[in-house]
């Protein structure tokens, strides 16, 4: 593995910690005060400095260390994280991202908007530091990070007469059992002298190296300390009794305290094994115990000096003994206080792999071998119609042992085939994400007070799906800033809250995931779209326009009704660029508007990839697919039932309601007179849009499991027309978009952007 | 088959010649993918006429069209003989309908002639220029230039 590798594995894990950073930095500024989302952030960006000092990245470095700082404060409680320190942490964020993607792919970043937030991040560290230096309160146990288990003891065998070799194996999971370890324990007496605190040692910290060692328990000794009053606050009173299993042997530990040797009382040896059991257990210990919180080294320990020590023995005192009680042993209380100390002080490696284990066993595969076993399964699937398809063929009788192994093999194929798609999906939540930072950005430059509220965001789409949606997502929440939401005067004086909102959700439905983009502001002003389009030569001035098709307008190019154009947006890019994306994945977009309520953008878009259960047609000779969740139920209709309205236009009473008969192989142009309905099959649908429709095909010609082949990849986009399948005879079938269809039938044309672009 | 070359390959390009009813066309190698027979197409709603419609091609769907009618010449009728050019056009792969492929012919710039002015303009949108082969006339086709995007304007 070379350098670069290892480099991209960071840039890839730093893209994770980012969105760990993010994801706890809003729970922060939802009124989140768990000290284990500050720990999350304080790793994150933790992990992002240490990997960057690794590669030698030096603006990252300097940067994250200054953030690292910030947080360190607001982790032991010296700085709360009100709403405006969170603000100023956010943009960090941000800053922190551009700068690790500046670090991959080169490119530059705003060197004064970094600069100003280093700055302030540092009035953050420093203006509410150390003002009070009371001892922080201990964190309950429960919050406390749970670390990795202490490092794996190796053991080896002896080789045996077979000259077996034995594989070194970990214990680091039985470590309770410490009955053959050859792990020595060390005994240490401790009592630091007052030279020790006036050189600025810590007795605190002493300890906390020692826990590193191994398991460790410890006894503080306070029979010295005199009553109040006679107390030196100079003076040293406490001793230690310590005792910790380490391999790193005797000379480990008093490695420990090679620049405290000289000025405390310190005796270390080691002690036989079968003491270690005695040691453990407190009720044959001559010295009563006291239990010793060692949570407070998360805090970053107290400001030196010989007369702080006592206090915050004292002030840990009743935590400690509360810890007491549910702990029975104190060493177990020690040791656990041992590990916190160690998960929060440590560099993040113990805690994410903690984290690793919580989240389960991933591994890093490229993209492409995923995409071919994708693909490969996609034949398969093919291969497997195929070959039913031509047994039955040759064989109509249905009960052949050939026939029950096909069955067989297809549901195998499905099981592979959903295993396979279950890779390539992911949550959206990585692109809600950036659309926070894109939120506050645009809040930012604007002046609005801006809230994005994300909903459903482990809903998982294909993968591709999820990094062209971006994009489009990112002109939207512009538009949706910038254009949709008042000034907060304005709104305040339109009695509605100052701060706008801005709805992100998504969800599955019907086979697609279905993605919302709402916001509470002005709405589409109906007037001026139109009158914009009429001046742009889009419509005719005396156009007879529907109030949907007046939204829809704003979906065409040159179109914005922002007076004043801004560097967000207001070009006249936006939305038929965002439409023109959303149709290159194979979805919709829709628009619905309210005005003074705000605006809805509804997505649609296909899963990709994924399988269909789809019913086969004919229509006019043609073999489409219609997806099976789009069909509510099929009949066969009778002339009674028929019953014409209007000029063209029939209906089909359907228990006593009557429901608008339409012809796919007009709507789509296969054919130029209506079919007879008589002769065919309908099928009612139900749409997005919640009306029913009765789809009049000409014959059904069973149910399949299709593979979803792309038409854009080669061809373009057709309206009506979701997809293309390959069918068991090898020719490729369409697949039926009933959401279209179903509107081209209210009268909106299936080709509407041609002939309003004829008309300009 | 006859192999037109010339000496100094080096500047030399290859293009492959196929024949639409009477006439010569060529197009570079370099854009064609494969050539197959014709298999019947699943016809495609709203396309233009000269979208015959798509076929499967080893799992991929791929547009035909029909290179004749998109030329401005008379619609081809499909038969067996007929045979698909897989070319590579821009981003997306389309196929195209022709009677037959005749050569492959190694030219170097002198030999194409430029288009002639009474050419109009349809012509001239895709013709590269002209080359004159062994008394034949073959017309070197531009390919991006016939389909723009790829019938992105069809939609």
């Amino acid at each position: 593995m070379d350098m670069n590798e290892i480099k991209e594995i960071f840039f890839q894990e730093c893209e994770e910690q980012l969105a760990e950073l993010e994801s706890g930095l809003l729970k922060l500024n939802d009124g989140d005060r768990d000290p284990e989302t500050v720990n999350a952030v304080f790793r994150a960006v933790h992990s992002i400095k240490g990997g960057a000092g690794a590669f030698g990245l030096d603006d990252l470095v300097s940067f994250a260390h200054v953030f690292e700082t910030t947080l360190d404060c607001v982790r032991s409680n010296k700085l709360e994280p009100t709403q405006d320190v969170l603000k100023v942490m956010l943009k960090s964020a941000d800053v922190l991202a551009d700068l690790t993607n500046a670090a991959r792919d080169g490119g530059s970043v705003d060197e004064a908007r970094s600069r100003t937030l280093i700055r302030e991040l540092e009035a953050l560290a420093h203006g509410e530091a150390p003002a009070a230096a009371e001892a922080p309160a201990p964190k309950p146990a429960a919050a406390a990070p749970k670390a990795a288990a202490p490092a794996p003891v190796v053991e080896k065998p002896p080789v045996n007469d077979e000259g077996f070799q034995p594989i070194p194996f970990s214990f680091g999971d039985f470590d309770e059992e410490p009955a053959d370890r050859y792990v020595p324990t060390c005994q240490v007496v401790f009592k630091p002298k007052k030279d020790l605190y006036a050189k600025g040692n810590e007795a605190v910290l002493l300890l906390r190296d020692v826990s590193r060692l191994g398991e460790m328990s410890v006894y503080c000794d306070m029979d010295s300390l005199p009553p109040l009053d006679k107390m030196n606050p100079e003076e040293a009173y406490f001793s230690w009794k310590i005792s910790v299993t380490t391999d790193k042997g005797e000379d480990g530990v008093r490695s420990v305290f090679e620049f405290a040797e000289w000025d405390c009382d310190l005796d270390i040896h080691t002690i036989e094994e079968d003491v270690v059991g005695e040691a453990s257990d407190d009720e044959e210990l001559p010295m009563q115990p006291v239990p010793f919180d060692l949570s407070m080294l998360d805090e970053g320990g107290p400001s030196a000096g010989g007369e702080e020590e006592p206090t915050a023995v004292e002030g840990d005192a009743a935590a400690a003994v509360a810890a007491a009680e549910t702990a029975t042993k104190v060493s177990q209380a020690a040791s656990r206080a041992a590990e916190n100390a160690k998960a929060a002080a440590s560099a993040a490696g113990a805690a994410q792999a903690n984290q690793a284990a919580a989240a389960g066993q991933t591994i890093r595969v490229d993209l492409d071998r995923v995409d071919r076993l994708i693909n490969l399964v996609g034949e398969l699937v093919i291969n497997q119609a195929m070959l039913s398809q031509s047994v039955v063929e040759n064989d109509n009788n249905g009960a052949s042992s050939i026939n029950m192994g096909l069955e067989e093999l297809q549901q195998l194929t499905r099981e592979i085939q959903d295993s396979v798609m279950a890779i390539r999906a992911q949550p959206v939540k990585p692109v809600f994400q950036r659309m926070a930072r894109t939120v506050r950005e645009i809040a930012d430059i604007t002046g609005k007070s801006v809230r994005l509220i994300t909903e459903g965001e482990n809903t998982e789409v294909d993968k591709t799906v999820i990094d062209k949606l971006a994009e489009p997502l990112t002109h939207m929440i512009r538009n949706a800033v910038d254009h949709g939401l008042e000034m907060p005067e304005k709104r305040e004086a339109l009695g509605k809250n100052p701060e706008g909102t801005v709805r992100l959700t998504a969800k599955h439905r019907s086979g697609r995931i279905v993605i919302e983009l709402a916001d509470d502001g002005a709405g589409i002003n109906r007037e001026k779209v139109r009158q914009k389009a009429i001046d742009n030569d889009l419509i005719a001035a005396d156009a007879n326009l529907s109030d949907e098709e007046i939204d829809n307008l704003i979906f065409h190019a040159g179109f914005s009704t922002a007076d004043k154009v801004s560097d967000l947006s207001g070009r006249g890019v936006g939305m038929d660029v965002v439409k023109r994306s959303i149709q290159a994945l194979g979805g919709r977009i829709s628009i619905s508007s309210k005005p003074g309520q705000g605006s809805v953008f509804t997505m649609s878009l296909p899963l990709t990839l994924a399988v269909l259960d789809g019913m086969v047609v004919t229509v006019a000779g043609q073999t489409l697919v219609v997806p099976l969740t789009a069909i509510v139920e099929t009949l066969q209709p009778e002339a009674s039932a028929i019953h014409s309205f209007g000029a063209s236009q029939r209906l089909i009473s359907i228990r006593n309601s009557f429901c608008p008969l339409v012809d796919v192989g007009r709507i789509l142009n296969f054919r130029t007179i209506q079919a007879n309905p008589i002769e065919g099959v309908a099928l009612l649908v139900e749409s997005e849009g919640g009306g029913q429709r009765a789809l009049m095909v000409d014959a059904i010609q069973g149910q399949r499991q299709v593979v979803i082949k792309s038409l854009e990849a080669n061809y373009t986009h057709v309206p009506g027309i979701a997809a293309a399948t390959i069918l068991g005879d090898g020719r490729v079938a369409l697949i039926l978009d009933v959401d279209a269809v179903v509107a081209a039938s209210r009268g909106q044309s299936l080709k509407q952007d041609i002939s309003l672009a004829a008309t300009g | 088959m006859t192999t037109y070359a010339v000496k100094n390959l080096t500047h030399g390009r290859e293009l492959i010649a196929f024949r639409i009813g009477e006439q010569e066309f060529c197009v570079n190698i370099m854009s064609v993918r494969e050539i197959r027979g014709w298999t019947p197409a699943t016809s495609m709603p709203h396309a233009p006429p000269y979208v015959l419609g798509v076929i499967n091609l080893r799992g991929a769907v791929l547009p035909i069209v029909d290179l004749s009618l998109r030329l401005g010449m008379k619609p081809a009728e499909p038969t067996v003989r007929h045979v698909i050019i897989v070319a590579q056009v821009g981003p997306k792969v389309v196929g195209l309908l022709v009677d037959a492929v005749s050569d492959i012919l190694t030219v170097t710039n002198e030999n194409i002639q430029p288009t002639p002015d009474i050419a109009n303009e349809a012509e001239k949108a895709y013709a590269r220029g002209i080359l004159a082969i062994e008394g034949r006339m073959i017309c070197l086709i531009e390919l991006d230039s016939l389909f723009p995007h790829t019938e992105s304007e069809a939609a």
